[in-house]
């Protein structure tokens, strides 16, 4: 019986052939934990009496999720953090660096890793065919100590995207379809496995936004093939010997295939309070924002302030309308600076943030009064995400937010295309 | 951390509090009181706000969370199944759990029970039998089983969760 892509990865890592369900002590190449989970993880190695880690190189605390820090206690939390990792010689991802799920796929996830994190959008990494996954505080603390983790082998389900989309509709207008179609827990312990035609031609910032949300439909990863483009990636950053092909069996068994044509999707929005209300931009009512937020991991990328930028050019954000951009790293932030996106986007309104997770988990940069509406290419709207649970938050695709912002409502970006 | 033992062949005794589907780590432990995170025991008086904001006044040692389906989905924060352990919850019945929420209640020795909570109401009086799978409704007289725990899981919760587990055993014996 053939695998699919995680069969494959995970029993590599477990040192014999597994099957969905079986349970598993695998080794792990990536561990992670961010600020606002770190500490924790801290105080469990603490307990288990562990001062230094496995895999040092390999081991992250990323300062993103309150950084710059907005109060005493988190700069607090950020010391401990700092210090754990110095004594054990682990990486530290400073404060400006950027968003944890955007460095791990610019320096250290290579095709065939497994990953960890204690952040649920870990399986952001999938998209370089790694496998990849959220954990709490204390399973990472244990991943760290032994560079050991066990796992459920999950049943995979393959989603076939198939043909190109529209003009308008982007990566993040399929996923958002797929969880609407699927629901919020339609792969709750199941890996989502992405192939078909279209997804061999998204570009690899376009896979990491649709791996980034396969944890909205519930799912434990959400993987693409590894392939040219993969290789093309790892290229660009200097990765290349990191490149390894990577797909699944011809005779893999899934629990599942969904085949999806593109061609026939609409720019898609999720409204309040969870993803998978979904509704195309065309069916809704003209909903007034108060906030736009392009960044995050979901859609903090170059590609993404780019599609902003070029919709933004020459144009001024709606009166009333604040528009927040945060570029998910470093590298972003540069590369967007030196090709002169982010020169277009602050004259045409925007507040330009420094890289991390910005307002998007709801402690700074843009927290929303009551009865407010925030437009967020991020990835979740659940009640309070954003710092206040009286406020409303609709998700999108970068083109859609910003086209919005200038509209001053919810509006359908294919009106200017 | 005020972490007491869960064995699976105890009896559990307390009330219902009921709650409704996709109650999520936003609602439990809201990013707003990202800074108390330091601070479980001030943050344990948060616990569940925006679901219903007088239920950390209202819950007592040994009651239960009562919920629909996809309880804990969001973000990986293991501060919302431990905060709920702290205000004394004795577990959380669902009719179904988000991943990662699930196994952080087990690493830190919270019993999630999957069952037709439809069957259950508010403030119901509920005996639950870990070992035997079964729910005392002793409210409405009458009786529910839940899911078994994967023996994995059984095994973690009986040696009072993961950090034990690993403490005891000098890494992993699952």
């Amino acid at each position: 019986m053939g695998k699919t892509i995680v069969e494959k990865i995970i029993s590599a890592h477990a040192g014999r052939d597994v099957k969905p369900n079986d349970i598993t002590v695998v080794d792990v190449d990536v561990v992670m934990a961010q600020d606002g989970t770190g500490p924790l993880a801290v105080s469990q190695l603490k307990k288990m009496g562990f001062d230094k880690v496995k895999n040092p190189e390999k081991s992250i605390f990323f300062i993103d999720h309150a950084s710059p820090s907005p109060r005493k206690e988190l700069s607090n939390s950020h010391t401990v953090l700092r210090e754990y990792a110095n004594n054990a010689g682990m990486v530290l991802s400073e404060v400006g660096e950027g968003v944890c799920h955007q460095i791990l796929v610019e320096s250290f996830v290579s095709p065939g890793d497994i990953v960890i994190g204690a952040d649920s959008h870990t399986c952001t990494s999938g998209a370089l065919g790694a496998f990849a996954t959220g954990m709490g505080s204390t399973d990472i603390a244990v991943g760290f100590a032994l560079a050991k983790t066990w796992l459920m082998v999950p049943p995979t389900i393959k989603v076939n995207f198939n043909n190109s989309l529209a003009k308008g509709v982007y990566a993040k207008d399929l996923i958002i379809n797929l969880i609407g179609r699927i629901t919020a827990e339609g792969a709750t312990y199941k890996a989502l496995e992405f192939s078909g035609s279209f997804s061999k031609m998204m570009s690899i910032e376009d896979r990491f936004t649709i791996s980034n949300m396969a944890v909205e439909a519930g799912a434990k990863a959400g993987i693409f093939d590894s392939d040219k483009v993969t290789k093309a990636y790892l290229e660009s950053i200097g990765k290349g010997s990191f490149y390894k092909e990577i797909s699944a069996d011809e005779d893999a068994v899934y629990e599942e295939i969904i085949e999806i044509d593109c061609s026939s999707l609409e720019p898609m929005i999720s409204k309040p309070h969870t993803v998978d209300n979904v509704s195309p931009v065309s069916k809704m009512d003209k909903v007034k924002v108060n906030q736009v937020l392009i960044g995050t991991c979901t859609n903090g990328r170059f590609s993404d302030l780019k599609v902003a930028a070029d919709i933004l050019k020459g144009k001024k954000v709606a009166k009333g309308v604040r528009l927040l951009v945060v570029p998910a790293s470093k590298q972003v932030y540069l590369k967007a600076l030196e090709s002169g996106i982010i020169k277009t986007l602050i004259e045409s309104g925007a507040v330009v943030e420094s890289p991390g997770c910005g307002p998007c988990v709801g402690v700074h940069q843009g927290a929303l009064a009551d009865n407010e509406v925030c437009l967020s290419t991020q990835n979740r709207n659940f009640k309070g995400r954003m710092g206040n649970p009286e406020s409303f938050i609709y998700l999108s695709s970068p083109a859609t937010a910003a086209y919005s912002a200038v509209k001053g409502y919810i509006a359908d970006v294919r009106e200017i295309l | 951390m005020d972490k007491k033992e869960v064995i699976t062949s105890d009896i559990l005794k307390g009330r219902s509090f009921k709650f409704g589907d996709d109650i999520s780590t936003d609602l439990i432990a809201p990013g707003r009181y990202f800074h108390l995170r330091s601070n479980l025991p001030e943050l344990a008086k948060h616990v569940l706000e925006d679901a219903d904001p007088e239920f950390a006044g209202k819950v007592s040692d040994g009651d239960f969370v009562v919920a629909g389906r996809n309880f804990g989905l969001g973000s990986s924060r293991e501060h919302a199944p431990t905060i709920i352990k702290m205000a004394g919850v004795g577990a959380v019945l669902a009719k179904s759990f988000a991943r990662i929420f699930f196994r952080n209640s087990i690493n830190i020795g919270l019993p999630v029970l999957i069952c037709d909570t439809d069957k259950i109401d508010e403030q119901d009086k509920l005996e639950i039998n870990l070992g035997q799978g079964i729910i005392k409704n002793i409210t409405k007289g009458t009786e529910l089983r839940f899911s078994p725990l994967p023996d994995v899981m059984i095994k973690l919760l009986n040696d009072g969760g993961l950090v034990e587990h690993i403490t005891k055993n000098k890494g992993f014996n699952l």
